[in-house]
């Protein structure tokens, strides 16, 4: 491998890890933030033992995912600063201001929920939570919103002089029409994976024989959250729609390339639940197909056109050539189409599972019921990972589909690499981070079920900070 | 005033922040294993880390904006700096990592084993940082091998040059005297005495190097206004001293605020208006000038922080303000986690 695969690989492994912890996050916060205020509300100490339990998990969880984003953060510069030099001036602003709009407000406010509960009123520290919540909004806004950037470049100009984007409409590339679908379909997405997280958790310690009188309570949580997750699913399919209409009209081979489909069809393009086909995916050996979906997919109607893979590619061919004076070069304008054929229909069946699993959870906890069949130990344990790995797998789809480019037309990948940066260096961090990284699961994994199995805190009257004494111990304390 | 200066200041500004502000946290951690001995040494240390628990994260957001205002503002100054420093940013990437984790799992299990690895994370993770940010910096500041592509054409080892590493050990010794006054101030009873008597040696040690750092840069490469706030940073750092000789904590901890960051504003200073001078050849350093984004992004970010900077300094002094409250041993809970009923 030479140091631009390897870089790839690198940020491959760093970001899809980095976003096992990023939809937990802005799910689990607004779960929290709700089971606060309806303990303020109603008063009813369940609500407030879910909402420490809940905490405590966010909080084991909002670590790594604020550690592995600093590394997000640097390796632009550090692996892509060809890609960084030329577009900056765009794709710079957006990562400032969401250090400074939401960094800084879920942090500080963090810190405040979890150190301040015998310090803020009531409310205040409730408040704190849907603080960190709209942070964990406001981030992905803006990152997406770089995103977008790349998948569909607007608002900017090239100058030949600098050889640099450079930004001429920053509203327009706040209000890009893939990032007005990708941040709905994204948030959704992620609300899912707290919903489910919610529910897996409630379930497990609603089926313990030892339960008791925290039936109750757990069969809240685990309603809650299945309730959840499938408003959210709805969200999900009705983003994804959209989203697959824009990403055809802007990026007509990704959707090609989902299908996997090589020649234009004038209507009726079918969508394959699953192909047999060669290695390299040029070669179709066997499949099963629904007439017509591809076309309703790409275009809102079952006889609309889709192009193929093949005519796209002569087209760029045609548009992109070989141009030695810009930083886009030649190379092949296909992604890889087994990864994007088979990561679509993963992202699209693990989400569609999830929801199914959350009304059949939502089914059998009907009034007072507790599902004692063994099954649904298996659909403790698949539940938060279907709509995680679905998360996944839908960057994982984006971000192929969109190669050779990553400024989709304007910049390919190859040519944004770090030039200065020797494949034994990129070797040394791939490596570093990568065993780092799979220590750092294990013991986030175990701590996740430890603090699982212990389950909610007993009630306690919180303390009011007005009449506190002062050589009290603290409430929270490392 | 151009924009680009003020993106410059800013940026300054910022890193002025990170380093006042993460750089007592930093002291911190390096002091665990110094101030949280003896036979209450496991509450001693629990003692240090909650004066830093609700805010040592926001702390390091400083950094993290410090990098994606240099990627917005000045593109190239971000891609030389953090391809070129490839290795030091890694391990400072992998210290930063675990040092974060090492404050939120710590108390997350009662068995020692686990507490002691976490202890050792948050030490190096600690020390490394505050070693190779003073480095780095410092060999931003004197120069860098850099070619006419604009890209650092130097390794590892040619940051590792004398006046570097003193770089580097002064910025060791500022945050260890500037976390010590910090625990002294946040904390009392024992920790908070021997804290004092910490920061005055250590303070000697870093008054004697930042005197070197801050002469040998401004004879290089100095101007009128850096050797003025190199005058400031010593005068602070003394005053703090005694400050905190006559047990005066709160100035104190004003007087190694202050000087670190008339340090920090010291080399900002030389460094202007460079961001990245070239030792190879002055034609080919990166400029506030030559580095910048367009006018356009730098009056949109100009608009953006003049608005929200207040707003986070506002919740941001809030927070201190909250738990203003001293630490002692006695506020500390038996048991930092409800482990209750299972086994590490």
């Amino acid at each position: 491998m030479n140091a631009v695969d390897i870089a790839r690989w690198q940020f491959a492994i760093v970001t899809v890890y980095h976003y096992f912890f990023v939809p937990l996050t802005i799910g689990l916060s607004l779960v929290v933030a709700g089971f606060e205020t309806a303990w303020l509300r109603h008063r009813n100490p369940e609500m407030l033992r879910l909402t420490k339990f809940f905490g405590k998990l966010f909080t084991i969880n909002f670590a790594l995912g604020l550690v592995t984003g600093i590394v997000q953060e640097f390796q632009f510069g550090m692996n892509w600063s060809d890609y960084s030099r030329f577009v900056g001036d765009i794709f710079g602003a957006p990562l400032a201001i969401e250090a400074l709009l939401a960094f800084f407000l879920e942090s500080t406010f963090l810190g405040l929920w979890i150190f301040g509960w015998d310090k803020l009123s009531p409310r205040l520290h409730a408040g704190c939570m849907w603080l960190v919540s709209i942070g964990t909004l406001l981030s992905a806004y803006f990152i997406l919103a770089a995103n977008s950037w790349m998948q569909n470049p607007v608002g900017f100009k090239y100058n030949p002089t600098t050889g640099r984007a450079e930004l001429t409409d920053f509203v327009a590339v706040l209000t890009n029409k893939v990032q007005l679908v990708t941040f709905p379909h994204t948030i959704t997405s992620a609300w899912m994976v707290g919903g489910a997280f919610v529910m897996a958790v409630g379930l497990w310690h609603l089926r313990k024989p030892d339960v008791g009188k925290n039936a109750s309570m757990y069969r809240k949580a685990t309603r809650i959250g299945a309730w959840f997750t499938l408003v959210s699913a709805l969200g999900v399919v009705a983003t994804g729609d959209f989203q697959g209409k824009v990403m055809t009209e802007v990026q007509p081979m990704k959707m090609a390339a989902a299908e996997a489909l090589y020649d234009s069809e004038a209507s009726n393009a079918p969508f394959s639940l699953f192909t047999v086909g060669s290695l390299d995916g040029t070669q179709e050996k066997f499949s099963v197909k629904v007439p017509g979906l591809l076309s309703f997919l790409a275009t809102g109607r079952f006889d609309g056109p889709v192009e193929g893979i093949n005519e796209i590619k002569a087209a760029y061919e045609k548009q992109y050539g070989a141009d030695a004076t810009s930083r886009v070069f030649s190379e092949s304008y296909t992604p890889t189409i087994p990864l994007t054929y088979w990561s679509f229909r993963i992202m699209i069946g693990l989400g569609m599972l999830g929801a199914l699993i959350a009304i059949a959870v939502l089914w059998t906890t009907r009034r007072d019921r507790i599902p004692q069949h063994r099954r649904w130990l298996w659909v403790v344990v698949a539940m938060p990972l279907l709509p995680l790995f679905a998360n996944s797998f839908g960057w994982i789809f984006t971000e192929a589909g969109r190669q050779p480019w990553s400024v989709f037309g304007v910049m390919t990948t190859t040519s944004g690499v770090s030039p200065n940066v020797s494949a034994g260096e990129v070797w040394t961090s791939l490596l570093t981070l990568t065993l780092l990284y799979a220590a750092l699961a294990v013991i986030e994994i175990k701590l996740l079920l430890r603090f699982i199995a212990v389950g909610a805190p007993e009630f306690e009257e919180p303390v009011d900070p007005a009449d506190q004494d002062e050589s009290a111990p603290l409430v929270f304390a490392y | 005033m151009e924009l680009t200066t003020v993106w410059f200041i800013l940026i300054a500004v910022l890193w002025t922040g990170y380093f006042v502000l993460e750089g007592f946290d930093f002291g911190v951690g390096m002091l665990m294993p110094v101030l949280g001995r003896g036979a209450d040494g496991e509450v001693r240390k629990r003692v240090m880390l909650n004066t830093i628990g609700p805010v040592w994260d926001g702390n390091e957001v400083w950094l993290l904006t410090a990098g994606g205002a240099t990627f917005a503002a000045f593109p190239e100054w971000y891609a030389t700096m953090f391809s070129g420093l490839y290795l030091p940013l890694l391990i400072i990437l992998v210290a930063l990592i675990v040092r974060a984790l090492g404050f939120d799992y710590r108390g997350k299990s009662d068995d020692p084993t686990w507490r002691k690895r976490w202890d050792y994370a948050i030490f190096f993770g600690s020390a490394i940082p505050a070693l190779l940010w003073g480095v780095a910096l410092t060999n931003v500041v004197m120069g860098l091998p850099i070619n006419a592509q604009l890209e650092y054409t130097g390794n590892l080892f040619t940051l590792l040059n004398p006046i570097g590493l003193i770089g580097g050990l002064t910025t060791v010794a500022l945050f260890l005297t500037h976390g010590a006054i910090f625990i002294a101030l946040k904390t009392e009873g024992d920790i908070r005495r021997e804290a004092r008597a910490v920061a005055l040696k250590s303070g000697a040690v870093a008054a004697l190097l930042a005197v070197v750092l801050l002469v040998s840069i401004n004879v290089s490469t100095g101007s009128f206004a850096s050797w003025i706030t190199a005058i400031v940073a010593a005068v602070a750092l003394l005053a703090g001293l005694f400050a905190i000789s006559r047990g005066r904590e709160g100035w104190a901890f004003t007087g190694t605020f202050v000087s670190i960051g008339a340090a920090v504003a010291t080399l900002f200073l030389a460094l202007f208006p460079d961001v990245m001078p070239s030792s190879t050849n002055a034609a080919f350093s990166l400029t506030t000038t030559n580095a910048s984004s367009t006018q356009l992004t730098l009056t949109i970010m100009t608009w953006v922080a003049a608005i929200f900077t207040p707003i986070v300094l506002l919740y941001t002094s809030w927070t201190y303000w909250t738990f203003r409250r001293r630490i002692g041993t006695q506020h500390i809970p038996a048991v930092s986690v409800s482990t209750a009923g299972t086994k590490p």
